[in-house]
């Protein structure tokens, strides 16, 4: 079935989109401390992106996200597990964390854990998973 | 040692990135670590010399008493260096041989992880990590015959010589389960140092001598040898004739000193193996009309007569047998790449069709007419020293039944050699339709040059015995654990030896000039064509079989699985809860009004889902219950697991709602009130289960909850406030990563079944 489209829903998709990623992005980063996380914050860009599908079609999705599902998901996966292997380095366990500290500009001193490179990988996991199935399950006939 | 292992494992991952750029000449750089290994291996003779050894070891896997122990003695290093030795010669070789090729980046890669795994065989001190070698040449082995996988027979020859040599090498794994536990230990020269006895090792050596037999395509598990021919010539001088059947043939000379007297059935199983090995193959290469099967069928009977010589445990013979190893590595190397070189120049290789060859290629021929005297042991060659070894080994300590079937192998052995250079070099007369007027191009002469090295090395090493012979016989020390050897000997005098060596080529010659009789007899004695094989008739049961059982196990209606899981998931448990199960004293239903109305909110969503008609509606009741239960766990304080459960439920109604696209928009009419009822039962059954599971569980805890300590622990260990998210990427970041896995490997499914399912092309790429 073809639906007609929302003249309201189609000028609003674009902003929303962007300030719904950026709220995802907010979500992965203090999801140490407060409700969030990789999958959470991946949720939420998936929703984003179904949002861009339900207004404007798999093409929207394809013109907004540029990068092909499998590569996301590869290299959501691969970061996930190098940085599991990264203790074995420093001759820790695998997947062991360590606490960081890093002063940025503007920012000042931002702590974190190596726990945060795991959750973005996460993230991206999600967000891969939810671009494969709007680009096959939700593809033109 | 492991840096070599190691170098061969890098290169192995460096080649295939250079061969688009490199082409064939990515072998060269595949020679770096079989150089490396030369070398390492002269710096290393002076302190393994006479018997002594070098040992290294890597913790790898301690719970498993599996660690990279490597041990170098004279017998591993003659090996080793024939390994690299040969490696050189067969991949400067492959260089021309696949001359003008792009695609070699696979080629290149897997050999030298075979190269590399075939070093860590005969370096591995520890049972294990020899057995995770062995089958590393096995799967590495697998790929190279199949390497032309467009063509049928060479996928079918490589799966024949997988489960075949895979097989064994299984059954190998569990002998040495069996030994080293009975030994107390994995290491081989501790096994050998002490060795164990009684049943478990009896059983232990015997499921060993599988493996080894399979490996060294002894009879009856030589078929696959034959057919893996398929494989590129150089796969078959490299893998199939210098060093990867003879792994077999180094672990039984390994364990023979020690095994033949401890195991009763030693001697005989492997002698009869040998001796069997040996005539049947000499007898198939005498009828074999494909110049690249008799040479096959010469290698399994050669690898036959060393399974002879090592296989009896006694120093004499196993030091005939190091040297045959040597002699057999050079000319049978040799012999395989002139094969290739005439199949190059000629596009046959075919005996009834090949002549004349011998003029327009002199230096072939003349190479060839070199491995060959070294092959059946015509003096001046180092095979001439080997078999003479052999027979006043044979003669002093044999068996004369043992010593008249290999002077009958040598015969052969002598007759199939002598047809091998008439085949491919004589002129003689064809029939008209059989002519190719062969335009026969000159091989180049780097091509070549291998050839004429290894030819070189094998007239030398004959000449000059006491060259070759301080390596065969610190090999034979290593392994037999004496000093009293003979000597690699040109002239030994009129000896009964040497009566045997004449008597052996006397009937060889008089077989190769009767060849029109013998061909009539083989022809009779011949079993009708198109007996299936056992191999092929296990292979068909086998597929009887899962055929068989997957129509019953997978029949393909989702309400029998669904059905099945569903009522395994209620029936187990419940057995454990009906015996087990206290309830709870007291039982709280609802901690408030609004926590009831929101479970009543879900209750009614579900039964609403369930008698829905239409799709669509069934898929927002769906979800309405799954929204409900979010606002559940708000109640309860889980803004994590809410906020999740809100983002699931909102992803999986509008994929519910892409996927209903496909489908029509009602339930289909239930069928019969049979099956109604069943469906009722089971959903029923698992309603209640889950509900006194519930109940049950709660009032059954022993232990403190294990919340407490992560709540506790989340912000010192884990940096983070949030218990929920620290759990998730730390404290249980394993399961996470498999979760991840999971996800990837699930979305992967889809973009493969739905893109298949899509027309080919167009769905290949959608973003492009």
């Amino acid at each position: 079935m073809k639906l007609s489209r929302s003249l309201i829903l189609d000028m609003s998709a674009g902003p929303v989109f962007h300030v719904a990623l950026l709220f995802s992005a907010f979500l992965l980063f203090r999801g140490h401390n407060a409700p969030g996380g990789g999958f959470i914050g991946g949720l939420v860009a998936g929703a984003a992106l179904v949002l861009r599908y339900v207004a404007g079609g798999a093409d929207e999705v394809h013109r907004t996200v540029r990068v092909a599902p499998e590569l996301m998901l590869g290299l959501g996966l691969a970061l996930a597990v190098l940085t599991g292997v990264a203790p074995w380095l420093v001759g820790d366990q695998f997947l062991e964390s360590a606490k960081l500290s890093v002063d940025l500009p503007l920012l000042g001193t931002v702590k974190t854990t190596t726990a945060l490179p795991f959750d973005i990988g996460v993230y991206f996991v999600v967000v891969g998973l939810v671009l494969a199935v709007l680009r096959t399950i939700g593809g033109e006939e | 040692m492991i840096g070599l292992l190691l170098l061969y494992g890098g290169v192995a991952l460096l080649g295939p990135a250079l061969s688009r750029r490199l082409g064939a000449r990515v072998l060269f750089l595949c020679l770096v670590p079989h150089i490396a290994t030369l070398a390492y291996l002269v710096s290393a003779w002076p302190r393994v010399a006479g018997g002594r050894s070098i040992a290294e070891s890597h913790e790898w896997v301690p719970a498993l008493s599996l660690g990279v122990d490597l041990r170098l003695d004279a017998f591993g290093l003659l090996m080793a260096g024939i390994i690299s030795g040969i490696g050189v010669a067969v991949f400067f070789y492959a260089r021309w041989y696949f001359a003008g090729r792009s695609d070699l980046g696979l080629f290149a890669g897997v050999i030298t992880v075979f190269a590399g795994s075939m070093v860590g065989v005969v370096m591995a001190d520890n049972l294990l990590l020899l057995y995770v070698f062995w089958e590393l040449t096995s799967v590495t082995s697998y790929l190279l015959i199949g390497i032309d996988h467009q063509k049928g027979a060479a996928r079918a020859a490589a799966l024949k010589a997988l489960l075949i040599t895979g097989m064994g090498g299984l059954v190998m794994l569990g002998g040495f389960v069996l030994v080293g536990r009975a030994a107390g230990t994995f290491s081989l020269s501790g096994i050998l140092a002490t060795p164990p006895s009684g049943a478990t090792t009896t059983v232990g050596i015997g499921l060993v001598l599988v493996g080894a037999f399979t490996k060294s395509a002894q009879v009856p598990f030589h078929s696959w040898l034959p057919g893996a021919m398929a494989a590129p010539t150089p796969v078959s001088a490299y893998l199939h004739s210098a060093t990867m059947v003879k792994a077999g043939v180094y672990l039984i000379a390994r364990l023979a000193p020690v095994f033949a007297t401890v195991v009763w059935f030693w001697r005989p199983v492997v002698l009869a193996a040998g001796v069997a090995t040996m005539l049947v193959g000499g007898y198939r290469a005498l009828r074999e009309t494909d110049l690249k099967l008799l040479l096959a069928y010469g290698t399994v009977s050669q690898l036959g007569l060393m399974v002879v010589l090592v296989g009896a445990g006694y120093p004499d013979l196993t030091f005939a047998g190091a040297a045959l190893i040597l002699a057999h590595s050079l000319f049978k190397a040799v012999l395989f790449m002139v094969v290739g070189i005439v199949d190059h120049a000629a596009h046959t290789r075919d005996l009834r069709r090949l002549h004349g060859l011998g003029r327009r290629m002199p230096l072939v021929f003349a190479v060839s007419v070199v491995a060959v005297a070294s092959m059946v042991g015509l003096p001046a060659a180092l095979g001439f020293l080997a078999k003479e070894a052999a027979y006043e080994a044979l003669l002093h300590s044999g068996n004369p039944v043992v010593t008249a079937a290999v002077v009958v192998g040598s015969a052969l052995t002598f007759a199939y050699g002598a047809r091998f250079l008439w085949g491919a070099f004589a002129d003689k007369p064809v029939r008209k339709e059989d002519d190719v007027a062969l335009e026969v191009a000159a091989p180049s002469p780097a091509i070549v040059l291998p050839s004429v090295v290894l030819s070189i090395l094998t007239l030398v090493l004959g000449v000059a015995p006491a060259l070759g012979g301080k390596l065969v016989t610190s090999a034979a020390t290593a392994v037999g654990r004496t000093t009293e050897l003979p000597k690699l000997v040109l002239w030994h005098g009129f000896t009964p030896a040497l009566g045997l060596s004449g008597l052996a080529i006397a009937v060889g010659v008089a077989l190769f000039l009767r060849r029109g009789s013998v061909d009539r007899l083989q022809s009779r004695l011949a079993l009708p064509a198109g007996l299936t094989t056992p191999y092929e008739h296990a292979l068909s049961l086998l597929n009887r079989v899962a055929d068989r059982s997957t129509g019953v196990m997978q029949n393909g209606s989702l309400p029998i699985y669904v059905g099945v899981i569903l009522l395994t998931v209620v029936l187990l448990p419940t057995w454990r809860l009906a015996t087990d199960g206290r309830l709870p004293s007291r039982i709280e239903f609802a901690d408030s009004p609004v926590q009831a109305l929101v479970a009543l909110v879900v209750v009614a969503a579900a039964i609403g889902c369930a008698r829905a008609r239409r799709r669509f509606v069934a898929v927002l009741l769906l979800g309405a219950v799954g929204f409900a239960v979010a606002v559940l766990f708000i109640m309860q304080g889980a803004p994590d697991l809410a906020l999740t459960q809100l983002l699931v439920e909102t992803l999986a109604l509008v994929i519910f709602v892409l996927v209903l696209r496909h489908l029509p928009e009602q339930f289909p009419r239930r069928s019969s009130r049979l099956a109604t009822g069943l469906r009722l039962g089971v959903a029923g059954g698992v309603g209640v289960f889950v509900t006194a599971f519930a109940i049950i569980a709660a009032g059954s805890r022993t232990h403190p909850s294990a919340g407490d300590g992560l709540v506790e622990r989340a912000l010192p260990d884990g940096g983070g406030r949030n218990v929920v998210n620290v759990i998730l990427t730390d404290f249980r970041a394993f399961d996470t990563v498999g979760e991840i896995t999971v996800l990837t490997v699930a979305a992967l499914g889809i973009i493969g079944l739905l893109l298949a399912r899509a027309d080919g092309g167009e769905g290949e790429e959608p973003g492009k």
